[in-house]
């Protein structure tokens, strides 16, 4: 079976169909990279994946782990195993990045029936994962992103995926708004995670970062469709000939998705 | 899927869980007020003729007066000849311990959580419970005794120490202060009484329990506390009402005073019963609270926990007169379905190098309207004053309010001031991101709504702080468990 299964998905925001039929399988172990150009609905088909009020499936099968994700909550979905790293992670002020992350943990391993971790076993569970992404302990106290740079953010993402341990990850333009020093740490990161058991999904707009996360399958979309799949050297192709290369127009394709949670 | 507005439909959904009535037997006046009433409760009471004067200035002051409409509150207008202004549980026989208090009484303080038996001395809390217009019974009382601390309701202060309650009842808050004191002054039935002697840190919380029962009546109590010089206490008070369709009117005073570097911290927990849904019942919390930082170096802190009542009309404010005296204000008001609260506070400079700081947080849900009215008035000749005045606002959904009335007033030119104030909205993008990390959206409203008032909570006594936290979280119908 599967690790997941997306069949003819068509889907809409505002009454705008975004996603217009799209067929991907992953299996356990896979990294996927997902392409295209601005509105082609790649963010889409992340929000999609994770449940997100107002983004409405028209029609189209998703089975995680065999079992119909489309029905599930937002928050079972995310305890069942997805995780998704935003483009634009929010800023909660007040709730220290600590607190929610232990937070999220406990209602993970409640789900699953684990016993939920006190606060000494949860420090000495994110203490490695802490170094990894070269957060220091300040970042412990501060409120939930809260006043953090772009590079921060996103390196908090990794580190909740790495604390999280999901069985499929979905990064969503993590590569945007990095300096190539931070790209290192993020990638390096995400090299970390990939197992036997894990799924990943790398939506990226450039072939830049499937330098330092090289996938096993390349997807390529366009209008809402999948235009073409491939291996990594699908990435290098376009890397050298753009989305013109493949007669896909910038933009051009699809309407743009309402920005949603800046 | 659970979506906002689901989310904020439950939250409108909330029930209050102190709505039971209990079966004591009362003994009560007939309904309305005039100088025969007055007279009435002063000789029920037993009070010296000192006292039965100055209920009556302030009942004659009161009939001159009109009942204020500033606030930002709207309400059918109030009969004040349609309550009962006397009602009390008629004892079984004379108490005199409290082992003996009517177990339907104790039975009703076991419901609310309020430990009225001094086994319960882990819990480190001498409490006075206060059922509709009476004391009920003192916890602790001889214990602190041997520190030379009086704690006791206001009658028996009035019999067993009344030069202290003469000289000092009235003296922040006068009878003629303002309509609602006016009316506390002529009708109070009762209250607390606290006084720490120079030098005493009071070594355990002091609280009082607040209970409206009986119907038709109004809850007028007064509470005096006096920290001598250098002496410290903290001081905690908790409320509740059972459900009826009817308004009842609670308009209590209280009055603190420090003497040279004494410090007193009183902290509310707010729990009136709020009214229903459609905004039917309720109580009208008409409150007068003052503090007067008399001595040098003296030390007043307010911290209010707000989420009960139908309408809340409540200024816990600072006098500071004592040189280098310090006024504190913390307060987080949440207002739900059709509550309105408008409260604040005033912090009043007149010594030198006088501090007062304020943090306010307001939280609206539902259709609740949520005021913020402070004044911060710096005289002349309070040479060094500061004041730091902090005032935020938390929304939850699209159909409430939130309103700030900042008054600032500075007559002296060395003195400093600062205002900050910021709006925010709990965001579908927040909620949505905590649900993708396995937390529902009622957790995370949790989560944003305690991170919003930490720095209120972090002011009350420990063991109230997560009492706070689990009220507030209740009150906008975040938790389940509805008993």
């Amino acid at each position: 079976m599967a690790l997941l299964e997306i069949r003819n998905l068509h889907a809409r925001v505002a009454n705008k169909e975004i996603l217009r039929g799209i067929d991907i399988t992953v299996e356990e172990g896979e990294v996927h990279a997902i392409m295209g150009p601005n509105g082609s609905g790649k963010t889409t088909l992340a929000q999609v994946l994770a449940g997100r009020p107002n983004y409405e499936v028209l029609s189209g099968q998703v089975l995680f782990d065999g079992k119909n994700l489309l029905t599930m909550k937002p928050e079972d979905r995310a305890r069942e195993g997805i995780f998704m790293a935003f483009q634009y992670p929010v800023e909660i002020p007040g709730v220290g990045n600590a607190y929610f992350l232990k937070a999220a943990v406990n209602a993970v391993r409640k789900y699953r029936g684990q016993p939920e971790l006190d606060a000494m076993e949860f420090l000495s569970l994110i203490e490695g994962k802490m170094k990894l992404l070269g957060l220091d302990e300040s970042y412990m106290k501060r409120g939930l992103n809260e006043g953090f740079s772009g590079g921060e953010k996103k390196r908090n993402e990794i580190f909740q995926m790495a604390v999280l341990e999901p069985r499929l990850a979905v990064l969503d333009e993590t590569d945007s708004g990095l300096d190539i020093d931070a790209l290192r740490v993020v990638a390096n990161g995400v090299n970390n995670m990939r197992s036997k058991e894990r799924g990943m999904l790398v939506i990226t707009h450039y072939s830049r970062l499937l330098h330092y996360i090289v996938p096993d399958v390349v997807h390529v979309l366009a209008g809402g469709r999948m235009v073409k799949s491939g291996g990594k050297e699908l990435a290098e192709e376009l890397e050298k000939t753009g989305y013109a290369g493949l007669g896909i127009e910038e933009g051009a394709t699809a309407p743009a998705p309402t920005p949603v949670g800046r | 899927m659970v979506n906002k507005a689901k989310l904020e439909q439950e939250m409108a959904n909330r029930e209050y869980k102190y709505g039971f009535v209990s079966d004591v037997e009362e003994e009560r006046i007939p309904k309305g007020l005039n100088e025969d009433v007055v007279r009435l409760i002063s000789q029920k009471k037993g009070e010296p003729e000192w006292l039965l004067e100055w209920r009556l200035k302030a009942y004659r002051h009161w009939v001159t007066m009109k009942e204020p409409h500033w606030a930002n509150v709207t309400y059918p207008p109030v009969n004040y000849q349609n309550i009962i202004y006397y009602a009390a549980p008629k004892p079984k026989k004379a108490v005199n311990s409290l082992e003996e208090i009517d177990p339907e009484i104790r039975t009703l303080y076991g419901k609310l959580g309020i430990p009225l038996q001094e086994q319960e001395r882990l819990a480190g809390v001498a409490v006075d419970a206060v059922l509709d217009s009476v004391s009920v019974g003192t916890t602790f009382k001889s214990k602190l005794a041997e520190l030379g601390i009086i704690f006791c309701s206001f009658s028996d202060a009035v019999k067993e120490h009344p030069d202290l309650v003469r000289k000092y009842l009235g003296s922040v808050v006068p009878y003629n202060d303002n309509f609602f004191a006016a009316l506390n002054s002529a009708v109070f039935s009762d209250g607390s009484f606290a006084y720490v002697p120079k030098g005493v840190r009071c070594p355990m919380e002091l609280s009082t329990y607040f209970r409206i029962n009986a119907q038709d009546t109004g809850q007028f109590e007064r509470t005096l506390i006096v920290a001598d010089e250098g002496a410290y206490v903290s001081y905690l008070e908790g409320c509740t009402a059972p459900i009826r369709d009817e308004n009842q009117l609670h308009a209590a005073v209280v009055e603190l005073v420090a003497l040279d570097d004494a410090e007193v911290k009183y902290s509310t927990i707010q729990n009136w019963y709020p009214g229903d849904k459609q905004g039917k019942g309720g109580i009208y919390n008409f409150v007068t609270k003052r503090g007067k930082c008399l001595g040098n170096r003296s030390k007043i802190s307010w911290t209010q926990v707000e989420t009960g009542s139908a309408i809340t009309w409540k200024y816990p404010s600072c006098i500071l007169q004592g040189d280098d005296s310090i006024g504190e204000f913390y307060s987080v008001a949440v207002v739900n379905n059709r509550q309105q609260a408008d409260t604040g506070t005033k912090m009043h400079h007149i010594g030198k190098n006088t501090r007062s700081t304020i943090i306010s947080k307001g939280i609206s849900a539902g259709e609740g309207q949520n005021t913020y009215r402070g004044m911060v008035k710096i005289l002349k000749g309070a040479t060094g004053a500061r004041n730091y005045s902090q005032c935020d606002s938390l929304l939850i959904g699209s159909r409430c309010g939130a309103h700030t009335f900042p008054d600032i007033q500075v007559m002296e030119p060395t003195a400093q001031m600062e205002h900050e104030a910021t709006t925010s909205k709990i965001g579908d993008d927040q909620l949505f991101y905590c649900q993708q990390r396995g937390i529902t959206p009622e957790d995370a409203t949790s989560m944003i709504v305690n991170g919003f008032c930490k720095k209120i909570f972090l002011n009350l006594p420990m063991e109230f702080a997560v009492e706070a936290q689990k009220l507030i979280s209740y009150s906008l119908a975040l938790e389940g468990t509805v008993g």
